[in-house]
């Protein structure tokens, strides 16, 4: 049969190939190499060997979004995952209202960054302008305001993903672990926690790479202001690009490290939470 | 069959009162406090939507009063939202784009995955690894470089757009659709070939209809995405002929000096009824295809 089906190459794959090749392969060796470049476009590079990355690590603006955003990963994902982890608990209690609860809370999710951003924009300037600030005031404000976008956006994501996890865990486990004695603290400890652990390396893997990827909710929640001081790693490599002419090179750098922090994060993050999983 | 239910109902009320009175209150109180917890989560929604009733002038100043007199302009900031982004027409490209682009994913990458899936050789293999290198590549790194290929292969339109999403979502479609048929029985597909069915019929007529989970779930995670995506198409399309309903939104904020807050609000709200609508429709999917998503990816 695979002979058979060997033939068919042109049909099955090469449609896929063809816009893999343009949307994706192509672009990134490209960018990979004039990441080596000096260049306003992509006809005129001309080979500047490590330079761009030299001139990465001299912009202050980079050296704080990278920060900001680690920073910012840290708490989005520990506040995004226990939150989301306790109304995932308390939603398989079987309370009156779940499923409209579950409803009201993923549906976040399914706004776009820019709407949210302009939503919170509204609100969060309304509040703090009882105390006569601006969200734009300094980039405290600024990054507290994203992290509650952000948690309101993904926690009902994550929450369903919780969910189902907890729902697969055997009755039979949560009964032995009941008739052997075990308290709701210790029936949480050694039994949910483990038997969830999947969902776990989901969860975080995805509020992870949510977090540094950030760049919608950011440009229109503040678009940086005050001063770059709230720009995030992709909102300062897409300003590079954009904002500074003859500074296409050094964005482009700033690119491919900013791929590097991503992958070395999210091949990392995976091995560590994969290897507390229990085999089932 | 009703009856049965009903029984079964009165049953299960007769076990509340009697067995778990303790467990039922603190239930109550559960609902309670997810019942507040609901209704502040859907708050920002509504301010919204009762700011796009308000003269523009005032929502800046007082954001959270209900406009009443003077304050209350009918639906102008609709018209004018409609007016200056061109909502309308951003809608019908985004639905264009959304379903060309999703239609294709789901096509393409599935017939790339069983064919990757059924026929092991170097190029299949190699094809896998980079589909799973895909996933995790920030778009960032490919911003740049991506807009000027498009550029000059002349696909800043929405069908060429359609082309870059299928190639920027194979990575993680035809992941999914792989883990799906390494699963699939090769004796039902064998069968089918030995009655004589080429591999095209073998797939169109037994393999896809058997695949119809993994592609909701394929069709939902990538219609969520290009949906809301605002930063390629901003940099791939040419945004004076055609605009997404994202590229519309953050429109009314750039060019001008000021922003326009009731124009803004209108927006907004024309932006959120629809998906929301939507989701109210679909949420079974919806949801279902989060999970396996998640389970899988």
């Amino acid at each position: 049969m695979e002979k058979a089906i060997k033939r068919y190459f042109p049909v099955f794959v090469l449609p896929t190939m063809i816009a893999f090749t343009i949307g994706f392969i192509a672009p990134f060796l490209l960018g990979v190499y004039l990441s080596f470049c000096k260049f306003t476009t992509v006809t005129d590079a001309t080979f500047i060997g490590l330079k761009n990355y030299m001139k990465v690590f001299e912009d202050p603006t980079f050296i704080h979004s990278m920060w900001y955003t680690a920073l910012f990963t840290i708490v989005t994902v520990l506040l995004i995952n226990v939150l989301a982890f306790a109304v995932a608990l308390l939603l398989t209690k079987g309370i009156r209202g779940t499923n409209i609860f579950r409803t009201v809370f993923f549906m976040p999710n399914l706004i776009g960054g820019i709407v949210l951003g302009y939503i919170w924009q509204l609100l969060l300037n309304g509040v703090l302008a009882i105390f006569g600030r601006t969200l734009t005031y300094s980039s405290v404000y600024g990054f507290w305001g994203l992290v509650i976008l952000m948690c309101w956006q993904q926690i009902g994501y994550m929450m369903i993903i919780y969910i189902s996890g907890i729902q697969n865990i055997p009755g039979e486990l949560i009964e032995a672990a009941k008739i052997d004695g075990a308290n709701a603290k210790q029936l949480l400890r050694y039994v949910t926690l483990p038997m969830v652990m999947p969902s776990i390396t989901i969860c975080t893997f995805l509020t992870v790479t949510n977090g540094f990827k950030l760049f919608d909710q950011n440009l229109a929640l503040t678009n940086g202001a005050p001063s770059k001081m709230s720009e995030m790693l992709a909102l300062n490599i897409y300003n590079t690009f954009y904002g500074r002419t003859g500074y296409e090179g050094v964005g482009q750098a700033k690119a491919v490290i900013f791929f590097i922090i991503v992958g070395v994060i999210a091949v990392l993050q995976n091995k560590l939470t994969t290897s507390k999983e229990v085999q089932q | 069959m009703l009856q049965n239910k009903q029984k079964n109902k009165t049953e299960m009320r007769h076990r509340d009162q009697s067995g778990k009175e303790r467990k039922s209150k603190h239930g109550t109180l559960l609902t309670i406090i997810f019942t507040i917890i609901s209704v502040l989560y859907m708050y920002p929604i509504v301010l919204v939507f009762i700011n796009s009733f308000k003269k523009k002038a005032y929502i800046s100043k007082y954001p959270f009063k209900i406009p009443t007199g003077n304050m209350y302009v009918e639906l102008e900031n609709y018209i004018r939202g409609i007016e200056r982004t061109g909502l309308i027409e951003a809608f019908g490209w985004s639905m264009f784009i959304t379903i060309g682009s999703v239609a294709a994913i789901i096509i393409c990458c599935s017939m790339c995955a069983w064919y990757i899936s059924r026929v092991h050789t170097k190029v299949t293999k190699a094809i896998y690894v980079m589909c799973l290198f895909a996933m995790i590549v920030p778009f960032q790194m490919e911003m740049y470089t991506l807009s000027k290929v498009a550029n000059m292969l002349k696909l800043g339109n929405p069908w060429g757009i359609i082309l870059i999403y299928l190639g920027f979502g194979a990575g993680l479609s035809i992941f999914m659709f792989t883990g799906f048929m390494k699963s699939i029985p090769l004796e039902i597909e064998e069968a089918a070939m030995i009655d004589g069915c080429t591999p095209i019929q073998t797939f169109f007529k037994v393999v896809l209809p058997i695949t119809k989970p993994t592609c909701v779930t394929v069709t939902i995670l990538q219609a969520m995405w290009i949906w809301n995506d605002y930063l390629l198409p901003s940099l791939v399309l040419d945004t004076k002929k055609w605009k997404t309903i994202p590229i519309a939104v953050q429109y009314l904020k750039g060019g001008y000096g000021s922003v326009d807050m009731g124009a803004m609000m209108g927006t907004l709200v024309l932006a959120i009824v629809p998906i929301i609508i939507f989701y109210l429709v679909c949420q079974k999917y919806i949801i279902e295809g989060v999970v396996a998503g998640a389970v899988k990816g």
